[in-house]
């Protein structure tokens, strides 16, 4: 199979180029400092708006990074993985729920308490989605290929279908969050503190996945994606490590999941559709797969360009759809490959 | 469950099956002879339903949408197959995937720009209308119309499949790609030919659902999923295992929605297809080696 | 005399109406060189798939070191010592020759690859000895390259020290020098004579030079199935092996 979608030069090797690592350091401070500045622009103009819609891009930002993980790195075309960002939104949701109701929640006889301490619903959420991610990856990692590709857009379909069915929280027009959960000192619901909160998280999530994919259980991940069959052959199973990286994937998106429910202050089946998905595979593959910061950009401009082809036309997606098939076809590594062949001076 | 509720949900099963397979049987030929993973499988239901509804509010003929939805859709399928298809053959099953999932939300998206939001409505063929009396039961004309056009339909695949060489060069195709290049066939025609058929299928496939389902865009995407399990369960390429894998959804599929309450109900087909996955992660009848 | 390392009793493999492998029988002593030769479609590739654990046999036994390792999976037996390498080179293209061997050497001397934080190339108690195995075949000038850069010969010296990371008793070499130049394959000739000191070798190769130059013993496979195993004057005078495969080349 021809890695065509790779960018040409692998980041990662790290020949120890200086020059270019400090080049590489100097971009990503200049991106965490206009990132910074959002806020400030924002109140000076006396506008929250943009401060709301780059919130959702940041947010958006840590699904890809997480997808690059098992998709970019691993190999794996999970076309499943909203699934995991949605169903820790929802577990926020259903929480915030019962607060502002007071009923509690009822399983098997234990009554849950509603809430609004992100302290306790966030870990919550997240270890739901961990916990999906390794049962479903359990089983659908015995399969691969075309196999892989179908049972998890069915996994997938199976929570949209169980979401939309929920009629107490909302069914397929969704749940609105009365109430913004706090965190710690924090409060979710004021744009500017939230805006603090989700960069850092964004942060964190990329220099997280930056160790991970450094380590040794990233070259082991990277093997099982270019070479399972020699992996194997040196005596590494190449299913423990793969899963290992879809419930860590999954976790990760889970973060993204509680960001983007208070983000919205609303969940609903959509955030965990299939087209979803989808979308954020198109936000890896744009953005330049396996290398991490290349998602971060695929998903602003994907996010950026729904937004203002939105504002020309409601049909924006006449354009989406072909421009995919035309970056897929023609264009090599993303704008990650864009950036690494502009930099070596060549013309992309 | 009454026996009488019981029968005819079995017959509503079977009929779902049988569109089932009108949809998995092109598809999982396109993916096992091809190695291509077309979502916009889904898409070319919709079209076809599309096209056939138009043509009847034109004309007021039942045959001739029908006709004019498989052979529209037929060629939508081959410009496919030319400008997306081809470039896609031999790379990565991602880039297939993203670019068939364009080819959905442009398609979904120029059928709400051609035909509008709201969904159409196809009516039965007076000539189906009305219900014949089954073992006590009173059951639809048309569902039962539907499931024998879908027999005869795989009567015929498994005729050709079996008894023609086109079928032949399909099964080797199915099992080892590569073997059939080496016999000097025309691969390009071969491909060309099984995807249309595939696309025409799908569209029979869409028609025949119009008149129970109506007709609205992003009416594919459902159907689609349901495809997938049913070529999963069933085994890449294979039309036998399509079969018998449309029919076990198609009849779970129904009973569960029937029996289980509303969540429930949706999601009964993914048990048994998680269950079959993890002790043959091939399928049932694999057809390569 | 030593002792038995490998015993292939009865191996049978059939691909529908093919038998690739046909009743075969093989013993490798400890510590020996031994070669397998026989005409192109005689089944040694597919019965070092069968050796390795990548594909099941029809039936038959096959032991190692006295125990039946026929049900084991392939990385079942890399951890009890048995490793291959590949005719067609098998390696990980976009990273680099360290990094080729560290995962080699990773399941053997850490046991498993559940370390998150350290930068995999900061770890020396993985470096270093990858390094050192890239000394011995010749490619440490090169181990911070991308594989892909590499020549083809110099791939099939990586493939080697790849499987060789993995600190095996039992060495299954599928041709090591195919596709290789005069002076590469007399440079892996050489490579091969050193190892023979450390490790059993089961060695596939068609350059008779070679095979016999390194043998201690031979065995001759045709159709599937051993005709002769014997030291290496034995099968250069052997009539029937002659018939079927020298024919006047020795």
């Amino acid at each position: 199979m021809a890695d065509t979608l790779l960018p040409v030069a692998n980041p990662v090797v790290g020949t120890g180029d200086s020059a270019r690592r400090r080049a590489s350091l100097g971009v990503a401070l200049i991106c965490v400092a206009l990132l910074a500045a959002v806020p400030f622009a924002a109140s000076a103009l006396g506008d929250t708006f943009y401060v709301r819609v780059v919130t959702r891009m940041m947010i958006f930002a840590i699904m890809a990074i997480s997808l690059d993980l098992v998709l970019g790195f691993g190999g794996m075309v999970c076309f499943g993985h909203a699934m995991f960002v949605g169903a820790a939104a929802y577990v926020v949701g259903i929480f915030v729920f019962h607060a502002s109701s007071g009923e509690p929640l009822t399983i098997a006889g234990v009554a849950f308490q509603g809430s609004t301490n992100a302290l306790v619903i966030w870990p919550v959420a997240i270890a739901t989605s961990a916990l999906l991610a390794l049962v479903f990856g359990a089983i659908a990692l015995r399969t691969s290929g075309l196999y892989f590709i179908m049972i998890t857009l069915a996994f997938a379909q199976m929570l949209y279908f169980v979401a939309a069915s929920a009629s107490g929280y909302g069914g397929i027009d969704g749940l609105t969050l009365d109430k913004a959960p706090t965190l710690g000192p924090l409060d979710t619901g004021d744009r500017q503190q939230f805006y603090w909160v989700v960069l850092a998280a964004l942060a964190a999530a990329y220099l997280l996945c930056r160790r991970i994919v450094e380590s040794r259980f990233g070259l082991v991940l990277r093997a099982s994606r270019s070479n399972p069959t020699r992996l194997s052959a040196v005596g590494v199973s190449p299913y423990r490590y793969r899963l290992a990286a879809f419930v860590i994937a999954g976790a990760l998106a889970g973060l993204a999941g509680v960001l983007l429910a208070s983000s919205q202050s609303f969940v609903s089946p959509a955030d965990m559709s299939w087209s979803r998905s989808g979308e954020l595979i198109v936000m890896v593959v744009l953005g330049g797969m396996a290398t991490l910061y290349g998602p971060i950009f695929g998903a602003f401009f994907y996010l950026a360009a729904e937004f203002a082809l939105g504002h020309l036309t409601e049909h924006w997606q006449l354009v989406m759809g072909p421009l995919v098939i035309v970056v897929v076809l023609f264009g090599k590594g993303g704008l990650a490959g864009l950036w690494s062949a502009v930099r070596r001076g060549e013309t992309p | 469950m009454a026996p009488t509720l019981f029968f005819e949900q079995m017959l509503n099963g079977l009929q779902l099956g049988m569109m089932l397979f009108l949809m998995a049987s092109g598809l999982t030929l396109v993916v096992g002879i091809m190695n291509f993973v077309n979502l916009a499988h889904g898409s070319l239901y919709m079209i076809g339903a599309f096209l056939a509804v138009t043509v009847l509010m034109q004309t007021g003929n039942h045959l001739l949408a029908l006709g004019a939805g498989i052979v529209g859709t037929a060629l939508v399928g081959l410009l496919i197959e030319w400008f997306i298809a081809q470039p896609l053959y031999g790379r990565d099953h991602l880039d297939q995937v993203l670019c068939t999932f364009g080819i959905i939300l442009f398609l979904n998206e120029l059928a709400r720009v051609i035909w509008g939001s709201a969904p159409l409505r196809m009516d039965v063929p007076e000539w189906l209308d009305g219900s014949v009396d089954l073992a006590g039961i009173a059951y639809p004309v048309y569902r039962l119309a539907i499931i024998v056009v879908s027999a005869l339909v795989a009567l015929g695949l498994h005729l050709v499949i079996t008894r023609t060489r086109l079928g032949m060069l399909i099964r080797a195709g199915a099992a080892d790609r590569l073997m059939i290049v080496g016999l000097g066939v025309n691969i390009q025609f071969l491909y060309a030919l099984v995807f249309a058929a595939g696309a025409a299928l799908a569209a029979l496939a869409g028609i025949l659902a119009a008149p129970i389902y109506t007709v609205q865009t992003g009416m594919g995407d459902h159907i689609l999923i349901l495809t997938l399990v049913v070529i999963v369960i069933g085994g890449i390429g294979s039309v036998h295992g399509a079969l018998a894998a449309s029919l076990l959804v198609g009849v779970i599929d129904t009973i569960g929605r029937v029996t289980l309450p509303a969540g429930f109900g949706n999601i009964l087909i993914y048990v048994p297809m998680a269950m079959i996955l993890f002790w043959r992660p091939r399928g049932l009848f694999p057809s390569h080696g | 005399m030593s002792r038995s390392l490998l015993q292939v009793q009865g191996l049978v493999k059939t691909f529908g109406g093919i038998k690739a492998t046909d009743d075969l029988h093989l013993d490798i002593k400890e510590g020996e060189l031994h070669a397998l030769i026989g005409p192109n479609g005689a089944g040694k590739t597919t019965l070092i798939a069968q050796l390795a654990g990548m594909l099941e046999p029809t039936s038959g036994r096959i032991l190692f070191d006295g125990e039946d390792v026929t049900r084991l999976d392939c990385v079942q037996r890399v951890r009890r010592g048995i490793a291959r390498s590949f005719q067609i080179t098998s390696l990980w293209p976009t990273l680099s020759l360290v990094e080729n061997v560290v995962i080699a050497l990773q399941a053997r001397t850490e046991g498993h690859a559940f370390r998150f934080w350290e930068r995999a190339r900061d770890v020396a108690s993985l470096r270093d000895p990858a390094l050192q195995l890239l000394e011995r075949v010749g490619l440490r000038a090169k181990a911070h390259r991308p594989t892909q850069t590499l020549s083809h010969g110099e791939q099939r010296q990586l493939e080697l020290a790849v499987t060789l990371g993995t600190g095996p008793r039992l060495l299954l070499l599928d041709e090591p020098m195919a596709g290789m130049g005069i002076e590469d394959s007399q440079r892996m000739v050489t490579l091969l004579r050193e190892l023979r000191a450390h490790y059993t070798i089961l060695l596939i190769e068609h350059d008779m030079d070679a095979v016999f130059s390194l043998a201690d013993r031979i065995s001759v496979l045709v159709y599937g199935h051993c005709v002769a195993t014997g030291t290496p004057d034995a099968i250069r005078t052997d009539a029937q092996v002659r018939a079927a495969y020298l024919g006047e080349e020795v």
